[in-house]
């Protein structure tokens, strides 16, 4: 019975980290965009002379002199439906089966919850060896994706193929955002991953606290307000004296801070905690002693309060998805049904969430895993398509800005606000340049230990810093923390 | 466990042997317990042994070890304060449970059982006490995360309905906030099953012993020290080691409330969440070692429990 109902208890373990990451990776953004082909292939000519679109030459290939099939890993349906949508020649067999030319696709769907997919695409690497040299053609890894958090624990190895050596360089990039190519660069310099969307996030306020408070819901009358973390923390005084919290709690602004550091994690094997983290904590301590902000977990009940109208939370840190997937926008008695929000740049700028192609090291269908990279993540006519069809915030500069002057787009949930403009202009001072493969970790298990420190558990901030460190001895044996 | 039966045959048949043997049978039944338990038990129990003597985890997706290290892992075990806090939080939590589950349970099985009080509904109570026993373990800590957080029901009711305090208490920022529901969580899940257990056992007394003790002129009191506890040990003790053994094991209930962070300040992190920690990064060294000293510390409860229990009746015997 005990037995039975630890494993009950494991499975909702699991559901629960599974209602954590809810949304991280789907973005969004909306129709509407042109541009001129910049094809990553030489053009191509026909008989008669006319050039070949991208696309219309990839829809002739067979692949035949490759692996008969491609095996992609993935954790839930968006890679498969982009892929079945936009790869043109792509003909679906069944929800995780189809081909491309004469080759079988095969999607193994392993769930993100609880480190599962992770665990699965470990074990198997690890049995296929680092040139999957252990494995028949059929079972070789092709294509596995990855998230920012954890990217580099994969692409930091052999186990992912250079970009460079499947014939993709920069040249063939020029539109992608910065930190989308940081996320998968490894430590010496090569690009082993590659995104067709961004996720870059800006500042939600309420219009209405705005107006009360600062005597303008304006966007760019509020973004002086917020502009940089001095201007922050004074609207956060005027916010609690209106008996309003700044954010819902001290976990809104940490992504703001992490994407912004400027040492690592982890330097040289050791815990290193950076300038940017230890400014997230003195802020939050004096937010949250000053009843400015709350100390819950992103996603709980106490979060979320903050959506509705009786909330009584100024602004959430977000990116479009968060808006809307993710605010109960479409139900009556949320903030955002009546166009209740706003967004600015705020004081600076980051990124949530989003999803990177990796090649697996060893794969036999290098020209066919380089056909999809290509076309999902640079041809701008396939882009533009995924904007259309699926409201992606594509990785894709030129795409994006045609969209940001679309003066017919607006979105209702903020009253006809069009932020992708912002979006753009946010996204670009966001650098991947320190992160680690230890992040996952390290964020999480800091969190969790200042958590700790702003509810007065812990007196001071060093003796966070040594429950920080020994939670991180437990999770990472390998590093050494400060004497 | 098995019993050699043999009984005499037929008379008149056959020379052979006049005795039939069925005593291979015992042993064709004991083979599929012996067969699990090797397999599920015994081997993993060997094998947690021999891995606590290597330094064997993953470091991303690199594999240290495995080395064989002698008795690091345990020398890193003890040598760092963790553990004993740990150690310190199970018992507390359980202790914290525990004593009003068997008080509770102790009183309730004495009511339900003595046909004297004619209870009226006691099938119907006795079915609700056992209902939180049916509710999955996370689905109880997810609902009670959800009353008890800073803008749930609980908070509300004492804010806002009953005006008992001024501002929301947070109880899992509170240490004896989140032990305090963590033991009250454990205490409701388990006291109707103690309950039906020491029923099981009081209705097992001869009744002609309370008649005459009545008859003496002994009070219900002295009845339920004199007669009902001391033939209950038995089941007591069985009550008493199987929850100290689920005690030592605590996890469902302190994972999911605190999201397995132990909060606040690790101040509810049981040992079995302490080893969840370690297979993060695959340690088998550490865990192993950890699960090898939940082990021991598991074995000599259990005896310390049983000999102080059994002493005590040959003394009075």
């Amino acid at each position: 019975m005990r037995k039975f109902k630890k494993i009950a208890a494991l499975t909702l373990v699991a559901a629960m980290a599974a209602s954590a990451f809810v949304g991280c990776s789907s973005s969004s953004g909306s129709s509407a965009a042109g541009g001129a082909n910049t094809d990553p292939t030489e053009p191509v000519t026909d008989a008669s002379g006319e050039e070949i679109s991208y696309r219309d030459q990839l829809k002739e290939k067979t692949y035949d002199g490759e692996g008969s099939v491609l095996n992609i890993y993935v954790w839930n349906d968006e890679f498969i439906s982009r892929l079945s949508d936009h790869f043109p020649g792509y003909e679906k067999i069944d929800a995780t089966n189809g081909k491309i030319g004469n080759v079988e696709v095969r999607f193994t769907k392993v769930e993100n919850t609880d480190n599962k997919y992770q665990n699965n695409l470990d074990d198997t690497l690890l049995a296929n060896g680092a040139n999957q040299e252990n494995a028949s053609a059929d079972d070789k890894i092709d294509i596995f994706l990855v998230e920012a958090d954890y990217a580099l624990k994969y692409v930091d190895t052999d186990y992912t193929m250079n970009l460079a050596d499947l014939g993709i360089t920069d040249a063939d990039l020029p539109n992608q955002y910065q930190y989308t190519k940081d996320a998968v660069t490894d430590s010496n310099g090569n690009l082993k991953g590659i995104s067709w969307q961004g996720c870059p996030g800006l500042l939600v306020y309420r219009r209405d606290m705005a107006k009360e408070v600062l005597g303008t819901d304006d966007p760019a009358e509020v973004q002086k307000a917020v502009s940089d973390w001095d201007t922050f923390a004074d609207t956060a005084a005027k916010m609690a004296e209106a008996g309003y919290h700044m954010t819902s709690s001290v976990n809104d602004t940490y992504r703001v801070f992490s994407n912004n550091v400027t040492s690592k994690w982890v330097e040289d094997g050791t815990i290193n905690i950076d300038d940017n983290i230890k400014a997230w904590v003195d802020m939050s301590k004096e937010m949250v002693d000053a009843g400015q902000t709350g100390t819950h977990a992103l996603w709980s009940d106490d979060w979320s309060k903050g959506f509705y109208q009786d909330g009584n939370v100024f602004c959430y840190f977000g990116p479009a998805w968060l808006i809307d997937f993710s605010m109960a926008c479409d139900q009556e008695g949320s903030v955002g049904y009546d166009g209740g929000w706003a967004v600015t740049e705020g004081p600076q700028g980051f990124f949530w969430g989003g999803t990177w192609i990796c090649a697996a090291a060893g794969t036999d269908n290098q020209e066919l895993v380089k056909d999809i990279m290509l076309c999902l993540t640079s041809d701008e006519e396939t882009m533009t398509q995924i904007v259309e069809k699926d409201h992606d915030f594509v990785n894709n500069s030129v795409v994006m800005e045609a969209k940001a002057t679309d003066s017919s787009f607006g979105d209702e949930y903020l009253g006809g606000q069009n932020p992708i403009a912002l979006f753009c202009n946010g996204i670009e001072t966001v650098s991947l340049e320190n992160i680690t493969s230890y992040d996952q970790g390290c964020n999480e298990e800091f969190q969790n230990t200042m958590k700790n420190y702003f509810d007065g558990n812990y007196a001071t901030y060093e003796e966070a810093l040594d429950a920080f460190y020994e939670a991180i001895k437990v999770k990472y044996p390998a590093l050494n923390v400060p004497e | 466990m098995a019993q050699n039966q043999a009984s005499v045959a037929p008379m008149g048949k056959g020379k052979r042997s006049k005795v039939v043997r069925y005593n291979k049978w015992g042993y064709i039944f004991l083979i599929p317990f012996v067969a699990v338990f090797l397999v599920f038990n015994l081997i993993p129990l060997i094998s947690t042994f021999y891995n606590s003597f290597y330094e064997n985890y993953m470091d991303g997706l690199t594999q240290i070890g495995p080395t064989f290290v002698g008795f690091e892992n345990y020398k890193q075990l003890f040598s760092d304060a963790n553990i004993w806090k740990f150690s310190a939080n199970t018992a507390i939590m359980w202790v914290m449970g525990f004593i009003p589950q068997i008080i509770v349970s102790l009183l309730l099985a004495q009511w339900f059982s003595d046909s004297r009080l004619r209870l009226k509904g006691s099938t119907f109570f006795k079915t609700v006490i056992y209902m939180p026993n049916l509710i999955m373990a996370s689905a109880f800590s997810l609902l009670f995360f959800a009353l008890f957080s800073d803008s749930g029901p609980i908070n509300d009711l004492l804010v806002n309905k009953l005006h008992i305090l001024d501002e929301p208490f947070k109880f899992f920022s509170s240490v004896w906030g989140t032990r305090g529901l963590v033991a009250a969580m454990n205490f409701l899940m388990w006291f109707g099953n103690t309950t039906i257990l020491l029923m099981a056992g009081i209705m097992g007394i001869d009744v002609s012993l309370y008649e005459a003790a009545e008859v003496d002129g002994a009070s219900s009191w002295q009845r339920f020290v004199r007669i009902t506890l001391p033939l209950l040990k038995p089941i007591l003790i069985y009550v008493i080691i199987t929850s100290l053994i689920g005690g030592i094991q605590m996890f469902d209930v302190p994972q999911i409330l605190t999201n397995g962070t132990g909060n606040p300040t690790n101040s509810t992190m049981t040992l079995i969440m302490y080893l969840n920690k370690h297979l993060y990064s695959k340690n088998y060294g550490m865990s192993g070692a950890l699960s090898v000293v939940l082990f021991f510390i598991t074995g000599i409860l259990s005896l310390v429990v049983y000999n102080i229990m059994y002493r005590k009746r040959d003394k009075e015997a």
